[in-house]
């Protein structure tokens, strides 16, 4: 079964999630256009990050289906599953960047494992990558020796370097200083800035409302609205939504 | 006294304690192969495996190893005997390496498994989302995380064993703590063999103490 739509990026039908009883997601659905910046947002056990990891398949979702590009996520189709599962980056809270491994081997281990590439052609793009979250000179650094806001360039840097169609974030400023927030968020903007398309969980309005193009709100597992991230933050339909903004938001 | 002390009587109390070094050193090295493979089998989401592995882990921890080296070598050749109507005599320093090594299989088997259990589950998740295979992600990420937390215990396994070597004395396998009971018997004086026995195990274990300290030191700088 396919879905035909060449702009649409990920198509998420229905997704349902229990754990030990708990309904954690309650049929949620999503669709994300190409280039699009999609964020996650509402109140702490809502399931925004359920619902990613879901779209994502580190959860198996109990219901409902995901399709990316046109493609149906079944696990069933081992090698199929496993190359679009690949299109998709995913950045984590807690960064989750392998202590063993220096910055430059973190980047370069799946390029060469998965993607075949050779130990030059990983680090040319590992370089690269870097660069652009600025962190060339901690190339020979372990994990442990950054700060928390370092830890999440390079773990940006890592997803990318396997050329996402998509990256997928989870709140990524949620473990951080709140010094170090900016320089993160700065790094997703400029991906936004070329195009990347994103689906991001964050409880950053500020950076929602600026970056997102679009807006999703949870609730109990249902997707309760969903706008575009101007007319969600100035006037928002549901009350729900309301009391939430109305709670988060200090001016 | 000074009858025990004499220069032939110290180098048969080292050759024991050598015996004691070796047999403890093999049944460390064949432990790990025993315990890594005995850990997988208890991870694995094969149900058998599981209660092979978990039975052989139970069984041995909870029994002790004065009887199962007693088993091994007197145990063991009726069983022989009984099946297939041959007389066997069982080799002491094989008994009592096999009996060491299974033991410490057992052991091994909880400190790899919680070894590599205890890695955070983002490591496996990140593997995961960027694609690694099993193999590599195991070798490459996982053991080597699980590898360093298990040093410090399986160091300990280790001074366990030189230890516990000691009750191979009980069939005579002729190592360190037999070799000062042999002394002992012989000039009536059991103290002085048993005191120098004694020290020679705490110096091999303090030796051991130390270059594990080092070695942790070592694999701590990317920490």
């Amino acid at each position: 079964m396919t879905n035909n739509n060449p702009s649409v990026m990920i198509q998420a039908n229905n997704l349902s999630k229990n754990f030990s009883g708990m309904h954690a997601l309650k049929g949620a659905s999503l669709s994300v256009e190409r280039g699009e910046v999609v964020c996650l947002i509402g109140p702490s056990g809502s399931g925004k990050s359920t619902f990613l990891r879901c779209i994502h398949g580190l959860e198996k979702p109990d219901g409902g289906e995901v399709y990316l590009e046109g493609k149906l996520l079944d696990p069933k189709n081992k090698e199929e599953y496993r190359a679009l599962r690949n299109k998709m980056g995913f950045v984590f809270q807690h960064f989750n960047l392998f202590p063993n491994l220096t910055v430059l081997e973190n980047c370069t281990f799946a390029q060469m494992q998965v993607l075949k590439r050779t130990q030059e052609e990983a680090t040319e793009n590992a370089l690269s990558y870097l660069g652009k979250v600025g962190l060339l000179e901690k190339k020979d650094s372990y994990p442990n020796n950054l700060s928390g806001g370092q830890k999440q360039r390079v773990a940006i840097a890592r997803a990318l370097c396997m050329n996402p169609e998509i990256m997928l974030f989870d709140e990524p400023t949620s473990a951080l200083d709140p010094e170090m927030i900016k320089e993160v968020l700065e790094v997703i903007q400029e991906l936004a800035a070329q195009g990347m398309t994103m689906i991001v969980v964050t409880h950053e309005m500020g950076f929602a409302r600026k970056v997102g193009t679009k807006i999703v709100f949870l609730e109990a597992g249902h997707v309760i609205e969903e706008a575009n991230s101007e007319e969600f933050f100035t006037a928002p339909k549901s009350d729900r939504a309301k009391e939430f903004l109305s709670k988060v938001i200090y001016d | 006294m000074d009858k025990v002390l004499t220069g032939e009587n110290m180098m048969f109390l080292l050759q024991g304690a050598g015996i004691s070094l070796a047999l403890a050193l093999g049944a460390l090295l064949i432990g790990m192969v025993i315990g890594v493979l005995m850990a997988a089998g208890r991870i694995s989401k094969h149900k058998i495996f599981n209660i092979l592995c978990g039975t052989y882990v139970e069984v041995l921890r909870g029994t002790p190893m004065l009887l199962q080296i007693m088993f091994f070598y007197l145990g063991i050749p009726v069983l022989i005997r009984m099946m297939t109507g041959v007389r066997v005599r069982m080799d002491v320093y094989v008994v009592a390496l096999v009996a060491l090594s299974l033991n410490s299989g057992a052991y091994q088997a909880e400190l790899f498994r919680s070894g590599i259990q205890g890695v955070d589950k983002g490591q496996w998740e990140a593997c995961e989302t960027l694609g690694i295979g099993y193999w590599p992600m195991m070798l490459k990420i996982i053991l080597p995380q699980a590898f360093k937390r298990i040093v410090p215990p399986l160091v300990s396994e280790f001074i366990t064993l030189i230890k516990d070597s000691s009750l191979a004395s009980c069939i005579g396998t002729s190592e360190l703590m037999y070799n000062a009971q042999v002394l002992g018997a012989h000039y009536y004086d059991y103290l002085t063999p048993l005191l120098i026995a004694g020290v020679v195990y705490l110096c091999m274990t303090l030796v051991i103490s130390w270059l594990a300290h080092k070695l942790e030191r070592r694999l701590a700088v990317s920490d």
